[in-house]
């Protein structure tokens, strides 16, 4: 039995988390560089829940705005927010640390998190029938001094900490064990959210991880499967799962991989899901002190991705138009480009000017432009542009032009795979169903080479069309 | 211009732009020596 698969839905959660920018790999490799002064000038420049909510990238991240809208809201986009906003969308949700942390908890099988008392009390009404270990703050500094990571507030008013799973192992250290709980916690949340929202009620069949977590003990660093994880702890039951790894581009592999055990049958309903970097949480900090900025990496994203039978309405991922970066490919921009955008159109008889837009990795510029590392986004639209204007599509002088009318601002926060592409979805499937788009592209790349195994990089790209049926 | 003949270059390549490999080869045909090799990721 074959059938075309097609995207449902897509869902995000933004947890607001200023607490742990002190987490992310950057901060904490500043703060021991540098201690005290670095500490102060983060404390000083932390959002609030509020302005997090407002914040204009957050409200199309959870479907309240369009990305068009970004093109004329004047930058930097914190300074140009709305005062107030809705803290939940078609889209997804920011929620409140507090929140997060009751999650924290629930993802906590191993019991390996102690909570402060006093911090335990307050958010008991939030806790439900979750069990948790409570510590003194004596004993919460007696942990920490023995190897736990404290979780929480800068200046060691902290909310708990988490135990090592194993002394004599670094995969189950402190720092490790909170990154993988926050990514399974974040992940939940997603996922429970897209379920809770409707859009059917045929169970989950299996679960595609696809973030950049790695999981496991000494004998497997990386051993993986959280989206089992992430499963159980939504309360999805009738789901199997694995994870996929390529780095940022993980989701649109997945994406492809979940379309194809769709349609030869194997599954009628694949979710893919995935939660936040911890890791990443503070990363372009620096630049944000030098120019007056808010912190602006303070929240980790989690996402879940529907991809079903096809139910003659929602949009169709064209596996015909799906395309992977191959071993002989070249990994130089343009190379890159060719092979993930033009090459499956022109297999297809299509130009890049069919395509209404293209979803590429739209990281937001108002995070990446003071840190030195500019649009990353346009940068990418460009090229594509660029392509089209050297096969005759367009003018040289039109290039501008065509990155408006088939490209995006980027509005994605940081958080390492959940900016490529995927953010766009909700939109895409939007503008498929009840809009005008006829096709959507979706383009992700990954840095295989950080992870110093190869030289190469990595991409995949897939069309999703609008449902004919 | 610069003359890269029996130079030591360290070869510093951003995905987005320039990779590391792509500027060994073109310092390397320039006459250069190049020490160091790498390709970063600033996302």
């Amino acid at each position: 039995m074959t059938t075309r698969p097609v995207i449902r839905a897509a869902r995000f959660v933004l947890a607001h988390v200023p607490d742990l920018v002190y987490a992310g790999s950057k901060p904490r490799r500043e703060l021991a560089a540098r201690g005290g002064n670095v500490r102060g000038q983060i404390r000083e420049r932390l959002r609030s829940f509020r302005e997090a909510v407002a914040y204009a990238p957050h409200q199309v991240m959870i479907g309240n705005r369009a990305p068009e809208d970004l093109w004329d809201l004047p930058r930097p986009w914190h300074a140009h927010s709305a005062a107030e906003a809705p803290g939940e969308g078609p889209a997804g949700a920011v929620i409140d640390e507090p929140t997060f942390y009751t999650w924290l908890a629930r993802a906590d099988s191993a019991h390996l998190i102690r909570f402060d008392e006093a911090f335990a009390a307050r958010v008991e009404p939030l806790l439900g029938n979750t069990r948790i270990a409570t510590a003194s703050p004596d004993a919460l500094r007696s942990a920490v001094a023995s190897g736990a990571e404290p979780i929480g507030d800068l200046d060691g008013r902290w909310i708990g900490a988490v135990l090592p799973g194993y002394a004599q192992d670094e995969s189950l250290a402190g720092p490790v064990l909170l990154e993988n709980l926050a990514t399974k916690a974040t992940g939940a949340l997603a996922l429970r959210r897209l379920l809770d929202d409707g859009g059917g009620d045929e169970p989950v069949d299996f679960l595609l991880g696809c973030g950049e977590e790695a999981v496991g003990d000494r004998y497997q660093r990386g051993g993986g499967n959280l989206a089992k994880a992430i499963g159980e702890l939504a309360g999805v039951r009738t789901a199997g799962g694995a994870d996929v790894k390529a780095f940022c581009a993980g989701p649109v592999h997945a994406l492809i991989i979940a379309g194809a055990l769709v349609a030869s049958g194997l599954h009628r309903r694949v979710v893919v899901v995935a939660g936040g970097s911890l890791a990443k949480l503070g990363m372009k900090f620096l630049g944000h002190l030098a120019s007056g900025y808010p912190i602006l990496e303070d929240v980790l994203a989690g996402v879940a991705i529907d991809v079903v039978s096809d139910d003659g309405r929602s949009p169709v991922i064209n596996l015909d138009a799906a395309a992977v970066h191959r071993v002989g490919d070249g990994a130089a921009p343009h190379q890159m480009a060719a092979v993930l955008t033009q090459a499956p159109l022109c297999a297809r008889g299509l130009c890049l000017s069919d395509v209404d837009r293209f979803a590429v990795e739209l990281h937001n510029p108002d995070i990446t432009e003071p840190a030195g590392s500019g649009d990353v986004a346009q940068r990418n639209y460009q090229m594509i542009a660029a392509l089209a204007a050297q096969a005759g599509e367009i003018a040289r002088e039109g290039i501008p032009s065509f990155v408006r009318r088939h490209g995006l601002p980027g509005f994605s926060p940081t958080q390492g795979h959940i900016p490529s592409a995927i953010p766009y979805l909700p939109h895409a499937i939007a503008g498929l169903t009840t809009g005008e788009f006829r096709r959507v592209q979706l383009i992700a790349k990954g840095s295989l080479f950080l992870g110093r195994m190869t030289e190469m990089a990595d991409g995949a790209s897939f069309l999703l069309e609008r449902n004919a049926r | 211009m610069v003359d890269l003949r029996n130079k030591l270059v360290l070869a510093l390549g951003e995905r987005d732009g320039i990779p590391g490999q792509a500027l060994l080869t073109c310092a390397e045909s320039a006459g250069a020596r190049v020490i160091y090799v790498a390709t970063q990721c600033f996302v």
